[in-house]
């Protein structure tokens, strides 16, 4: 097993049409069990025509309609990429996963809110995030494949490369990864830490997880707190920015100091005193995992 | 983004809030030509730069006189105002604003930001104005009044009076308090702001509510639908280098230290610097250079570290994702020529291609000294520094 996704999910592409969508449409279908996985694409403009063999439909309903898609992946340009996700929460898909950068925080804070409001059951992964793989079966988004192993550990982070950081040196070591989650750099988004690590715990197919945050925010300080009344595996951690100075944004929105609160110092004393092993050194994230297996 | 506190005001005012006449001024005269225009017997010079805490470092004055405003006008107008968030170093100031003196009976406080958690605006209100607000935050934060609004419908009266009520605004106020609230909320909103602050907000001698001051940080992310706020952009106040990096769409940001680091993916970035800081060093900047770099952008990328003078050692860490690392390479050797590289340059590469990419610095001749991960990346940058400045010496 694994979280999210598998080999059985069927996914639709928003903005197949765009670059970006049809350059990680092709690698992801290339991917493992890919070629059956990718079975629709959106543009209300080209709707009838096809990209690659894969059918374009009008919107996202109508793709579920016709191939039974439950999961949606978005590269729809920032003005737009909000309410593409509207349109995947609409069709009722399991799993939307906005890979999109630079979408304006408050289209983000109206489509959560009305989602709340109709108690809409789609989960959001991202903005902002490279997506979501689970080794040797399916690759949804723009992380490079061929680094990860097949195996029993869950990886779940904010930013994109340094999940491939961990990946990498994970599969150096020889530890295979169950899922590795990218959940995005943005301070509005969908699934958070807690939420993952909360699916790691219930997967009879993770043995441990390696959880990485960044400054800003409490949504590592709010997971450590679950983790220590809740989980039943270990997990190791890194937060990246301790060198980072008070109110300047680090690249991601959401990765910024503000009012003395979200430094990385705060978000690590907080996972230690809930039983989460940490490193203050990126390069030893995969040995520190290793070393809470036995 | 950030914007003057009188552009901010502009923005307040067609929002429907209460602002003191005031106008920006660049010159001296401009400031007397202020003060005569708005009439009256006290007016109010402050200097504008992005930095808050203005008043501490002397940026502020109240003049009784038209010469009085001159003599404030020609102290403030060039001076480097140094305050706790501009550095030792200061901020220049380039403009004023010239306001008419305000009847302060109450200082209050009211800020606006986006809380992670619910989702939603907070709105944020304080009876405590005109004080370091992180501070009554951390020694008396229930006098820090929260309300979080529904974006589906707006700052409701019933709360709006209710907070009212909590930071000591009398019931001969209430609705010119009301109506302020809710238009700093919509204001907040249909900007796209970040950050909305009023400290301090004030209620006058005949009981009116107006906002003496305003800070207002809009959303990098959604600037394109906001011409008009764009247009107010004062290139003066970023620092330069920031600002050549943005041409190149690299996300850079200048800090303290010696070792200049280049990386992709913000994260990652973060990482190097506190690796280089683990192992004893210090990192000249944040760089991202995002996923899709060019030999261009890497070259561009070189140029902007190396202006900083305090660099002595340059450090390259990428995962090559859909990056390849071969180009990555090509690009590293083009700006290390173009640049006549004179600091020891650390490379550490890793991912797609990483084998053609290590070739290619190391068919190229020059002295990059490769690392296999990034701890050991980090500990060869710090040492080349240590080693450089004791050659330096001797």
């Amino acid at each position: 097993m694994s979280i999210l996704i598998n080999k059985n999910t069927k996914v639709v592409t928003q903005g197949i049409t765009g670059k970006t969508g049809q350059f990680h449409t092709q690698t992801s279908r290339a991917y493992a069990n890919g070629k059956n996985c990718y079975v629709a694409g959106v543009n209300p403009k080209k709707a009838g025509e096809s990209f690659e063999g894969i059918p374009i439909f009008k919107d996202v309903s109508e793709a579920k309609k016709q191939t039974g898609v439950n999961v949606s992946v978005i590269y729809v340009p920032p003005p737009f990429a909000a309410a593409a996700i509207w349109e995947a929460v609409e069709a009722d898909l399991d799993l939307a996963i906005c890979i999109t950068e630079g979408i304006p925080v408050r289209d983000m804070v109206h489509l959560r809110e009305r989602m709340k409001k109709e108690q809409r059951r789609t989960l959001v992964l991202g903005p902002n995030c490279p997506g979501v793989i689970t080794p040797d079966e399916i690759k949804i988004g723009i992380m490079p494949g061929h680094i990860h192993l097949k195996g029993r550990v869950g990886v779940v982070s904010r930013s994109g490369t340094l999940t491939y950081e961990a990946v990498g040196q994970l599969t150096e070591l020889g530890i295979g990864q169950s899922t590795a989650v990218g959940i995005g750099g943005d301070p509005v988004n969908g699934l958070k830490h807690i939420d993952i690590l909360k699916m790691f715990n219930d997967d009879p197919d993770t043995d441990a997880v390696i959880m990485i945050g960044e400054i800003g925010g409490s949504d590592e300080e709010t997971a450590a707190q679950w983790v220590k009344a809740n989980m039943k595996k270990p997990v190791v951690g890194f937060i990246a920015g301790v060198t980072a100075p008070p109110g300047k944004r680090m690249g991601h929105a959401g990765a910024i100091i503000s009012g003395g609160k979200g430094t990385a110092q705060e978000k690590l004393a907080v996972m230690e005193s809930c039983g989460i092993r940490v490193t203050k050194n990126p390069a030893e994230m995969g040995a520190l995992l290793k070393s809470a297996l036995k | 983004m950030k914007i003057h506190e009188y552009q901010g005001k502009e923005l307040f005012r067609k929002f429907g809030l209460v602002t003191p006449r005031g106008f920006a001024c660049f010159s001296v005269d401009e400031a007397v030509e202020a003060a005569k225009k708005l009439g009256g017997s006290v007016w109010v010079v402050k200097a504008q730069i992005h930095a808050g805490g203005r008043g501490k470092g002397g940026g502020v004055k109240v003049a009784k006189s038209l010469s009085e405003v001159k003599q404030h006008a020609e102290k403030i107008l060039g001076m480097q105002l140094v305050t706790h968030q501009t550095g030792p170093g200061g901020q220049k100031v380039r403009r004023l604003l010239v306001e008419e003196g305000a009847d302060i009976k109450k200082e209050l406080y009211i800020g606006m930001v986006v809380d992670r958690v619910t989702q939603r605006a907070c709105l944020m209100a304080s009876s405590e104005g005109g004080m370091d607000i992180e501070e009554v935050a951390a020694k008396t934060p229930e006098k820090i009044h929260k309300v979080f609004i529904d974006p589906t419908i707006g700052l409701t009266d019933a709360d709006a009076e209710d907070v009212s009520s909590k930071i000591g605004i009398p019931g001969s106020a209430l609705k010119e308090s009301k109506a302020l609230l809710k238009a700093f909320y919509r204001c907040f909103d249909e900007t796209d702001a970040s950050l909305a602050e009023i400290n301090p907000l004030i209620l006058t001698g005949q009981d009116q509510v107006i906002a003496l001051d305003a800070k207002l940080n809009v959303d990098d992310n959604a600037l394109f639908r906001h011409p008009e706020i764009v247009a107010m952009r004062d290139l003066d106040e970023e620092d330069p280098l920031e600002i050549e990096a943005s041409k190149y769409d690299l996300s850079y940001i200048s800090l303290d230290g010696n070792i200049g680091c280049m990386v992709n993916g913000a994260g990652l970035a973060m990482a190097t610097m506190d690796t280089i800081k683990l192992f004893g060093g210090e990192p000249a900047n944040f760089l991202d250079v995002g996923g899709g770099a060019t030999a261009e952008k890497v070259t561009a990328a070189f140029k902007i570290m190396l202006s900083n003078p305090k660099v002595k050692c340059i450090l390259v860490n990428i995962f090559g994702g859909i990056m390849k690392c071969d180009t990555i390479a090509a690009g590293v050797v083009t700006a290390a020529r173009e640049t006549k590289l004179s600091v020891p340059l650390v490379v550490r590469m890793k991912g797609t291609n990483e084998d053609l990419g290590k070739k290619i610095l190391a068919d190229s001749g020059l002295p990059i000294i490769s690392a296999g991960n990034m701890g050991e990346a980090g500990q060869k940058a710090v040492a080349a520094v240590k080693a450089a400045a004791q050659g330096a010496k001797s």
